[in-house]
């Protein structure tokens, strides 16, 4: 993962709530093996009409989704935070987020921002005035700013999670530090191993 | 000092490292794999130049993309063909067992982990799936991951977790005749709404959870996650323990005594304290369909069509109209006088045999209503076989239902089984979300006799409507 530290560009505002990971990436997406291009399923059944806000060629090239309450939720698909990626989402603000959703974008360093409704509503209204007003996320001092109009926010990040988007570390790579305490817990675990349940043919013994 | 929760006793016996500010290390008993959410995982170990660490820990079977037409049907999609095939390959390189298309074993992976015995208490169970909060009905923490978190688990067989609140759903006294666990679950659904679990683990409590079967347990562990929570709990009993003896995972004889006693341990302490305590009380409960585009978004079968007035938030509202426009419905309108296209019995919520014999019960001797598309779907291949001895199949047939193979199937559209846009499905799956079960279509949850009902008699209806 490539580290994060500060983020510039431009919003967009998706004003809906309950945006669950099915209308991030429909499911017919996710019949594919590899992990990129992602990017043209992203809200595809929302695309195809013109009217929808990533439609708007005021809003090409935002980097920033601003998102209503409960963004993420359902299917555990990392696939959503991959089409958003793809697409050119380095961050998403939104008053809450879908755990699972939320756990996928820190493993990809898709930055997710949770602040209040109204500071998400007030950020949408600032957007939708001016389109190319630049937003900053800020993982180092974590704050959401809008400098043109002298606006900034605090949020938070769990710290483990601030440090690995600063570091861009490998989440496996720091686990596999512990290897030792690993084995020593294998030593004493009680998980039935499946050797003895199935041959090699995968037919119960 | 207070007792322990469940959810700690299972925590605290998986700690393999807690260090200081960081997220708790915690080891992972059984990973179960299917075909969507693995393959890129697998693909990161190789570009890494890992392995997997515990194989005979591992434990895969292909569900999503398998088409549930007769096995001589070739796989039409390349894009799901391919999906399979890499499933079998990266299972054979890594050497883990795997159940591919036709496998005796072969089913959804929350239906086979259970019937299988591979799901025992005590144990912590992770999947690239969100309904992996299932096997938490067997009392094992059990929760879906995403395919970062897939990779992790098949390099380690751990996971780094931040520990969750406790929150305790009580349901009390005896529910109504009709009323199963999908109606149980709905309501809990309805009233913690979407975000209601989020941070939480749901430990289900009460005389109704305790009296329910392992299967109806098992929906109701399901859909912890429709409301947020990414797992779920019930604390073993014996029920737990009548459900598990004989089957290919567990051990016979005296070992099986052992583990019985083990497995008992699995409980929350009387004196154990829950962040959150809420109760239900079963005799008010009914038969509940959903009407919108989230599982929480439920209303009583005897109910209404609901309004946007009926709620005051501005977001609220908005919410609720965007759902009664996609799922085309007026304000109102009675449930049972709405119409369906489509019934669809199966997914990891209810393809259960139990979910099988109440649907079939409902439909012995009546006809599926003139143009409606009926399907069921069983969760397993074990399911079945066992149907088909019992003649659920031919009972299914001669009412005019499709009786096809195991997979998840018309639940999420990643296969050929999926509605039409602008098809309404009264389904036993798990999700409503637009386009869920394909483009366009539009999903009401309900339960397998509410599901059975409503083929019979062409909209929406309970099996008491269904002429004897």
């Amino acid at each position: 993962m490539k580290p994060v530290h500060v983020l510039e560009g431009r919003g967009v505002p998706l004003e809906r709530s309950d945006v669950d990971t099915d209308q991030i990436i429909p499911s017919d997406w996710l019949k594919r093996v590899e992990r990129t291009g992602f990017g043209r399923g992203l809200f595809s059944e929302w695309r195809d009409d013109t009217t929808f806000v990533l439609n708007q060629p005021e809003y090409a090239g935002a980097s920033i989704l601003l998102a209503g309450p409960r963004f993420g939720t359902g299917s555990s698909r990392e696939h959503a935070v991959w089409a958003l990626m793809d697409y050119g989402f380095e961050a998403v603000i939104a008053p809450s987020f879908g755990d699972i959703f939320r756990n996928n974008s820190s493993k990809q360093g898709l930055v997710t921002v949770q602040l209040s409704l109204k500071d998400v509503e007030d950020l949408n209204q600032m957007v939708k005035e001016d389109p190319s007003r630049l937003l900053v996320v800020d993982v180092e001092r974590l704050s959401v700013e809008v400098p043109d109009a002298g606006w900034h926010r605090a949020f938070v990040l769990d710290p483990m999670t601030r440090e690995r988007l600063l570091e861009g570390w490998d989440d496996i790579g720091i686990s596999l530090r512990r290897e030792d305490a690993i084995t020593r817990y294998e030593a004493t675990s009680s998980a039935p191993s499946l050797v003895g349940v199935f041959d090699a043919q995968g037919h119960a013994r | 000092m207070s007792g322990k929760t469940l959810y700690e006793k299972l925590w605290d016996n998986h700690v393999v490292a807690a260090p200081e500010g960081e997220p708790t290390l915690l080891y992972i008993d059984l990973h179960l794999v299917h075909e969507v959410t693995s393959p890129q995982a697998f693909d990161g170990l190789r570009l890494n130049d890992r392995r997997v660490r515990r194989p005979d820990l591992t434990l895969a079977t292909a569900d999503h993309n398998v088409p549930t037409d007769p096995l001589s049907t070739p796989v039409g999609d390349p894009i799901s063909k391919r999906q399979l095939e890499a499933l079998d390959e990266n299972c054979k390189e890594f050497g883990i067992t795997v159940f591919p298309r036709g496998h005796e074993n072969q089913g959804i992976v929350h239906v086979i982990g259970p019937e299988l015995g591979v799901t025992q208490p005590g144990m912590t169970i992770v999947c690239g799936d969100s309904h992996t909060s299932t096997h938490g009905a067997l009392g094992s923490l059990a929760f879906g991951i995403g395919t970062s978190e897939v990779e992790h688990v098949l390099a380690t067989q751990t996971l780094p977790q931040q520990k969750a609140k406790t929150m305790s759903v009580s349901v009390e006294g005896t529910p109504p005749p009709n009323v199963s666990a999908k109606d149980i679950v709905l309501a809990i659904v309805g009233r913690l709404g979407t975000g209601g679990g989020a941070g939480y683990v749901i430990e289900y409590r009460g005389d109704a959870i305790r009296a329910l079967s392992m299967e109806g347990r098992m929906t109701v562990c399901n859909m912890s996650i429709e409301a947020g929570a990414r797992a779920g709990l019930v604390a073993v009993d014996e029920t737990t323990i009548a459900y598990l003896r004989g089957r290919p995972g567990v051990p016979e004889g005296d070992e099986f005594d052992d583990a019985a006693e083990r497995w008992r341990s699995f409980v929350s302490d009387d004196d154990a304290i829950f962040d959150l305590e809420i109760t239900l009380d079963a005799s008010d409960l009914v038969p509940f369909v959903t009407w919108g585009t989230n599982p929480a978004q439920v209303v009583a079968l005897d109910g209404v069509v609901p309004s946007a007035d009926d709620v005051h938030d501005s977001d609220e509202k908005n919410t609720v109209q965007r759902a009664l426009d996609y799922m085309d419905l007026t304000p109102g309108t009675p449930l049972r006088s709405i119409p369906v296209d489509v019934v669809f019995i199966g997914s990891c919520t209810n393809s259960r045999i139990e979910d099988l014999r109440a649907a079939a019960a409902v439909v012995k001797g009546s006809r599926v209503s003139d143009g409606v598309r009926a399907l069921v779907v069983p969760g397993s291949r074990r399911v079945k076989n066992q149907a088909e001895s019992e003649g659920l199949d031919q009972v299914f047939i001669d009412a005019g239902f499709e009786w096809r193979e195991p997979g998840c199937s018309m639940c999420l559209g990643m296969n050929p089984d999926i509605l039409t846009p602008g098809q309404r499905c009264a389904s036993t799956s798990n999700r409503n979300f637009e386009g869920r079960q394909g483009r366009g279509g539009r999903t009401h949850l309900v339960s397998p006799v509410v599901a059975a009902a409503t083929a019979i008699m062409g909209r929406f209806a309970s099996p008491e409507e269904v002429p004897a």
